[in-house]
């Protein structure tokens, strides 16, 4: 009870302080924004997949990427928790530290929900139209590719003592998982390697499958995607939290 | 016994942080740890906290053992830390109410006890502004509220003070003093100022490279090394006739000021100028803890600049 208390505090703090950063709240929206208008706006004017407009049909990636980047950097934020003295008061809480580690990640996961629900209630500007089911199975992604990431940057972020590796997260892992998504083109046709590597990325499912459940575009049954992107989730978990439990 | 520690080490390589500590601290004392920055004083009150493992030997707060129940060991305790560590976007309020869920504070009498706390350190009237807007002496009196709400045995302050001007450190030392009595708590307070140890606790540990070198009440502390001191610039100082006075125990030479520890000052300060040579200053005091620590260790505990912490928490946002 008293965990479930603590778990419920962790949370409520990062989503008030997310409510009150109203600054972060309009980047983080800007930014796919500017990804749909200039670039799917742009490259959209010569060319289109499967019958759908450019723009629509890189929505769910751009919805992928706001979640990505934002859940990541959530995550190694910890970085900086540690750094200046408030995570201590939350260390010395008499909290397990799978509590506080579920606690950071549903705070993102929360974010994540919200920030791309603006721009779900945008999508219909760029030629996007809903069923409910489609708004069911993409928040399921959002909050498979939220969780997954930010156990990542958690765990990533447990480990540094400093930003100075950011830069390094940026290009090797951010960048890469972001581009061979499929986010950005359908992935039947691409050259053999890519295709290999691209079959390798986590979120190359979660795309295919909110692609799928809005524009019936997708790779790979639906339920294949999400199953995949589950597993990677729980072992990223799993990840997150025997990190949680070692760092001092 | 509220607090016994036995053989307490905490080793990083081959640095020895804190080296065989024994200590045992009654219930409702104000214990001090004092000593320079880097005696170890932090990384002992770490331990007692469970934020760090011991490499040697054990200690129990309230009965429970650091190394076995860190989980009761922390609902027995409550801790104010060195730098800022409340939430500045939240309201102190707020912050107070998320310290209850992690604590497990009962709904029942949540709202109350953080009206109580609030109204110890003086904060109602600005409970519900951001902790952005507060002042650093605020800040410090909201985490005291915050360290002492969930009714702990034990509060652990680390340098509650560090930062402060002279005024609001004063204030605060009135309120930890309140505190402990109201609330009949038991109190360990780090620190390298020797007035707030000698203020505020009613024992004091002097701290020195990891290790205890001396431990009792300030008043006993400074008696030790004799119940006065004249401190005289002189020229050309006659050092071996004082040392041969029966009534002395100690002289020292510091950048031409001769310090006589003795007893009685007062009874004898004509017989020593006398014979010390003539004196273009003089002064006669009781001994402080700095002096104790002089002795002890032939070195001074220096005062940190404000500005090294104040730098430190600039640049963090508060988060």
């Amino acid at each position: 009870m008293s965990e479930l208390l603590g778990l419920y505090a962790l949370w409520y703090r990062e989503v008030k302080v997310f409510f009150r950063e109203r600054s972060r709240i309009v980047s983080s929206v800007v930014n796919p924004l500017i990804w749909l208008i200039a670039f799917g706006g742009g490259l959209g004017a010569s060319i289109s997949f499967g019958g759908a407009d450019y723009q629509s049909f890189i929505f769910p990636g751009v919805i992928m990427m706001t979640t990505l980047f934002s859940s990541i950097f959530f995550g190694m934020y910890i970085v900086w928790d540690k750094k200046i003295d408030f995570f201590k008061e939350v260390l010395v809480a008499p909290l397990s530290r799978t509590t506080l580690f579920a606690g950071k990640m549903l705070g993102g996961c929360t974010d994540a929900l919200i920030q791309s629900a603006i721009l779900i209630a945008l999508g219909p500007l760029f030629g996007v139209s809903y069923t409910l089911f489609g708004l069911g199975i993409i928040a399921v992604f959002i909050v498979l590719i939220a969780a997954g990431a930010t156990s990542l940057g958690l765990a990533i972020g447990a480990q540094m003592s400093s930003f100075e590796g950011f830069g390094l997260i940026q290009s090797f892992v951010v960048m890469p998982l972001f581009f061979l998504s499929g986010a950005l083109y359908p992935i039947d046709s691409l050259p053999l390697w890519l295709k290999g590597i691209t079959y390798l990325n986590p979120l190359t499912y979660a795309v295919d499958g909110m692609r799928g459940a809005l524009l019936n575009l997708n790779a790979f049954p639906i339920i294949f995607d999400v199953g995949v992107a589950a597993a990677f989730v729980a072992v990223l978990v799993a990840i997150g939290t025997i990190a949680f439990q070692r760092m001092n | 016994m509220m607090i016994r520690a036995h053989g307490l080490t905490k080793t990083y390589r081959s640095l020895k942080a804190v080296d065989q500590v024994d200590l045992e601290i009654e219930e409702g004392e104000i214990f001090g740890l004092l000593g320079p920055n880097g005696a170890g004083k932090t990384t002992l009150l770490s331990m007692f906290a469970t934020l760090l493992r011991p490499t040697e030997g054990e200690a129990t707060l309230n009965g429970f053992s650091i190394t076995k129940q860190p989980g009761s060991v922390r609902k027995s305790i409550g801790m104010v830390f060195q730098a800022p560590s409340s939430d500045d976007i939240l309201t102190g309020r707020e912050n107070l109410y998320l310290h209850a869920l992690m604590y497990g504070v009962p709904k029942e009498g949540r709202r109350r006890r953080i009206d109580e706390v609030l109204e110890l350190v003086d904060l109602q009237e600005r409970a519900s502004d951001k902790v952005k807007t507060y002042s650093g002496g605020m800040r410090r009196r909201l985490e005291l509220a915050r360290g002492l709400l969930h009714k702990p045995k034990i509060l652990l302050l680390d340098e509650p003070t560090l930062g402060l001007d002279p005024q609001t450190r004063e204030h605060i030392w009135g309120y930890i003093e309140g505190l402990a009595k109201r609330e009949k708590v038991t109190v360990i307070i780090t620190t390298h100022y020797m007035e707030e140890a000698d203020a505020l606790c009613d024992r004091v540990a002097i701290i020195d490279h990891g290790r205890i070198i001396a431990l009792d009440s300030p008043a006993s502390l400074k008696m030790k090394i004799g119940n006065s001191m004249i401190i005289a610039k002189v020229k050309e100082p006659r050092l071996e006739s004082i040392r041969r006075l029966p009534y002395v125990s100690r002289v020292d030479v510091n950048d031409g000021n001769v310090s006589i520890v003795l007893s009685d000052a007062g009874a004898h300060i004509q017989e020593i100028l006398g014979l010390l040579g003539e004196a273009t200053h003089v002064e006669l005091r009781e001994p402080t803890l700095n002096d104790v620590f002089l002795q002890l260790t032939g070195k001074e505990i220096r005062a940190e600049s404000a500005e090294g912490w104040a730098e430190k928490f600039v640049m963090g946002d508060g988060r």
